[in-house]
């Protein structure tokens, strides 16, 4: 019997401390929420020296259920959120406007990057962006001769089957792909596009291993694909891991995304997260946190600082001609979304 | 008599409620009803989606084949272990361990496994035996599902085995059955609780799993269970996955019901 | 001949069910980031990235505080239930005990979304207290037929005897039948744990946003890619469920064959 007291005196003691755990908030703190994974450990270390604010961060996996957790009232300081996400807070009110005169840093913001966030947020008033990126084709070289691949149609090559290729297991970056080799808007709900561009992807579908989002970099890196819808910026860490990995930016074009900074409507401590946003614009933030993810940062002094290797590498700071090609993915409405989820199924499934 | 101890079982009754009863009939009533929450039919009705049926019929099939090729691996494995006297709780041991370990860790230990440059294809091209190509494809998940819920055929087989009275079967012997004989007219009917228990078993969670067939099915296939998943939780309908759901319970039902017409004796059951 | 047969064949069937687990166990010491076949040499770190990262140390201990409160709580209902039950008449008593089968029997994900759509109708948004209400419920039945069949054996003279002997009602629950039904409780309360700790597919639905229990965050970590900390995760959980085996074996006398014949994964 003793056993049984110590285990429930253990689980006593656990829930009692897990109570206290949440209930303590003070106005030195910072609550941000944020994909797993996200943000460089020193940076917080650092930003917690400096201001005496402590960070408290919560993780999200996919930016729909940060989505939900935010309508449904929980609270932060700041949010990292998605191009399309932030559109679509934009237009449930959930948002508000960041007061640039309070980041004196901005003026480190990339303006041709700017222009871009303003398609989801028009005249830039509610996001920060943090990173950037765009979508494009990594391949091993062992398994197709490095400079074979430049379009989206070598996707649908039969010789890569044997090796493996592999599609995004996302509705708008796999219907992109197809959109852009129709010369389709990436943004259309238009059955008649949806359905030719189901119909272009069946025709690959046979030769599609998998589909798969963030592990589709570990397959290419441990050579279980030979060709694969990859993010721009995990070139460099898949390039770290196998040299004989290349990447493709398309000629048809791409999409660019975002992911910014955000401020809701609900938050408590607007002061520390204009002070977080101005401190991660700073130009060696900027550095340390290219270093860690290995994305684009929209900030022209910290860009001036990288090493040139990198600024001259096509495939992580695309050309001019290329990005404007690409295009920036909107938010589609509950309908457009449940349109595009029918279109998937019918191409999952069949 | 009136006892007031009955009502110490109040709180449970209370649980049996919200727990069971209502949200079961919450299922139905969703399944019934269309989002704006007039009644309709086409929820049910969406399993002809051509989709949905084709997830429909792969689930039965795979796990009609999952729990045959568990039936047939551990049928044998009773019969061998049923003699093997002392080691019974060493034996039982040995089953359940893996049985303990997260299902999801064991399906991911399968995905390793059999990657392009997995161990298996790593031993198999050193042999000169060629590459296994199966991840990502139904006998995957086939394999997956077998390896997942094999004990669960195993330990109720080897629990009844084990009870046997081996006098019968030596006094079948003395009488001049062959082996065949013994084990077809004498220890398969008295298995029976146990096979059904063991179908049961495997059967019902191998037709609606959606995360085994997820991991080793690289999102390639759709089962029944990955399409509720997806109308519940990726922007779907919920009305539609209620529909589906009680079309699944349906047939599920029904494979119940043929089974038991096998338990003649009526001892087999799940519990 | 055919003792060799018959030894291999066992042999097989148990290469088949352990070797995918020694592989994990193997592969958590290779120092490579992802679980690939090629040997980068010996390690420890992916242990310690298990206990340095604070997601899984939080679905840790989310998993253990579910995992000891909703056995607890359905072992205290579960068994106030067993003597209620008894005390009721035999028809409403079959009807009860048909009911308490549905969780089992059902399919898991059917009951997930049931109870989603419960708490919807309710207005209950998902929160911890689903997750470990949910997990009460499927408890629940597993304390209850492991206590049921105590109970009857005991039948209700010891009670009543101490009733006489002027004992009041708790007094002669707790000193009498109590200790008398104590392994059913157990085995109870240990299969309750087990399987709130197993559990994967009613977590997943019932759970809110950023709440993790292993399970769930075990799933949500191999969509993002299979890491080698997961191979280490394995080897501890093989370890704690070898020791637990063991020590319940010790403790009950007898092993632990009960999961097997109450269903469930």
């Amino acid at each position: 019997m003793k056993l049984y007291r110590i285990v429930l005196a253990a689980v006593l003691l656990t829930a009692a401390m897990l109570l206290s755990a949440c209930g303590g908030k003070n106005d030195k703190t910072l609550h941000l929420f944020n994909y797993g994974d996200y943000l460089e450990e020193g940076l917080i270390e650092k930003f917690e020296k400096e201001t005496g604010i402590k960070i408290k961060q919560d993780t999200f996996d996919t930016n729909e259920d940060m989505y939900e957790k935010v309508a449904g009232g929980a609270e932060y300081d700041l949010i990292i959120a998605a191009d399309y996400t932030i559109e679509k807070m934009i237009l449930n009110d959930m948002l508000q406007p960041v007061d640039f005169s309070s980041i004196p840093n901005s003026k480190n913001l990339d303006q041709e990057v700017m222009a871009k966030v303003a398609v989801p947020d028009p005249g830039n008033k509610y996001a920060v962006p943090y990173t950037w990126g765009t979508m494009g084709i990594m391949y091993n070289t062992k398994m197709i001769p490095e400079g074979s691949i430049t379009s989206w149609k070598d996707l649908w090559k039969e010789e890569y089957k044997e090796g493996g290729i592999e599609m995004m297991n996302s509705v708008r970056d796999t219907f992109m792909v197809a959109e852009m080799i129709l010369g389709i808007d990436m943004n259309t709900t238009n059955e008649q596009d949806l359905q030719r561009v189901v119909d272009l992807l069946m025709e690959q579908k046979p030769l599609v291993q998998a589909w798969k989002n963030d592990e589709a970099r570990d397959d290419m890196v441990d050579e279980n694909a030979a060709i694969a819808m990859i993010y721009s910026g995990e070139y460099l860490y898949c390039l770290d891991n196998n040299k004989d990995l290349a990447y493709c930016i398309p000629e048809e074009g791409s999409y660019i995304w975002f992911d910014c900074f955000v401020i809701p409507k609900n938050a408590k401590n607007v002061s520390a997260a204009e002070q977080f946003i101005d401190f991660m614009l700073r130009p060696e933030s900027g550095v340390a946190t290219f270093d860690y993810l290995g994305y684009p940062i929209p900030n022209t002094a910290a860009i001036a600082m990288l090493d040139k290797e990198y600024l001259e590498d096509e495939n992580i700071f695309p050309p001019q001609e290329f990005l404007d090609k690409c295009g920036v993915f909107h938010y589609l409405g509950k309908e457009g979304d449940e349109l595009l989820n029918t279109y998937w199924k019918k191409y999952k499934g069949n | 008599m009136s006892d007031k101890r009955k009502f110490l079982a109040s709180p449970y009754i209370l649980f049996i409620l919200c727990g069971t009863i209502i949200p079961l009939l919450a299922v139905l009533y969703y399944a019934l009803v269309d989002k704006d929450g007039n009644l309709t039919f086409a929820n049910l009705a969406s399993i002809a989606d051509p989709v949905h049926r084709k997830a429909l019929w792969l689930s039965l099939l795979l796990a009609l084949i999952c729990t045959v090729i568990c039936l047939l691996l551990a049928f044998p494995l009773g019969l061998m272990l049923r003699r093997s006297g002392g080691k019974k709780g060493f034996i039982i041991f040995m089953l359940i361990l893996p049985m303990w370990m997260n299902f999801l860790l064991r399906t991911i230990a399968w995905k390793i496994l059999l990657q392009k440059n997995g161990f298996i294809n790593v031993i198999f091209t050193s042999l000169g035996l060629g590459e296994i190509d199966i991840l990502n494809t139904p006998s995957a998940v086939v394999l997956g599902l077998v390896y997942d819920f094999l004990p669960f055929m195993i330990l109720p087989i080897y629990n009844v085995m084990v009870k046997i009275d081996n006098s019968l079967v030596e006094a079948a012997y003395d009488l001049g059955a062959t082996p065949f004989k013994v084990v077809r007219d004498v220890i398969l009917p008295m298995s029976m609780p146990g096979i059904i228990s063991g179908i049961t078993m495997t059967f019902v969670p191998a037709m609606t799993t959606f995360a085994i067939s997820e991991i080793l099915g690289g999102n390639k296939i759709l089962l029944i269970g990955n399409v509720i998943e997806l109308e519940f939780l990726h922007g779907g309908s919920r009305n539609v996955g209620s529909g589906l759901s009680m079309v699944m319970m349906f047939f599920i039902l029904i494979s119940m019901a043929l089974l038991n017409k096998f338990d003649k004796n009526g001892e087999g059951t799940v519990v | 001949m055919k003792k060799f047969g018959k030894a291999l064949y066992i042999g097989l069937i148990f290469l088949f069910l352990y070797l995918p687990i020694f592989t994990l166990v193997f592969l958590s010491f290779n120092d490579s980031k992802t679980p690939s076949s090629t040997w980068r040499g010996f390690t420890l770190k992916w242990f310690r990235e298990i206990f340095s990262r604070e997601e899984w140390i939080e679905a840790l201990i989310n998993t253990l505080v579910i995992g000891l409160l909703a056995a607890g709580i359905a072992t205290v209902i579960g068994v106030a239930a067993s003597v209620g039950i008894m005390a009721i008449s035999r028809r409403q008593r079959i009807v009860i005990l048909q009911l308490t089968n549905i969780p089992m029997v059902n399919a898991e994900i059917v009951t997930a979304i049931s109870l989603v759509l419960g708490f919807a109708l309710f207005g209950i948004s998902l929160s911890m207290g689903t997750i470990l209400f949910a997990h009460i419920c499927f408890c629940l039945p597993y304390v209850i037929l492991n206590v049921m069949p105590k109970l009857r054996q005991t039948g209700n003279v010891a009670y009543e005897a101490a009733r006489d002997l002027g004992a009041g009602p708790f007094k002669a629950f707790f000193s009498v039948v109590l200790p008398d039904i104590m392994p059913g409780v157990v085995t109870g309360f240990l299969m309750s744990f087990t399987m709130s700790v197993d559990d994967f597919v009613i977590t997943y639905f019932t759970r809110p946003v950023g709440i993790n229990t292993l399970s769930t965050l075990i799933y949500s970590q191999q969509k993002v890619g299979l890491r080698t900390s997961m191979c280490a995760l394995s080897t501890l959980i093989f370890l704690l469920v070898l020791l637990v085996l063991l020590v319940r074996m010790f403790l009950t006398g007898r092993t632990a064959a009960d999961k097997s014949t109450n269903g469930g994964v």
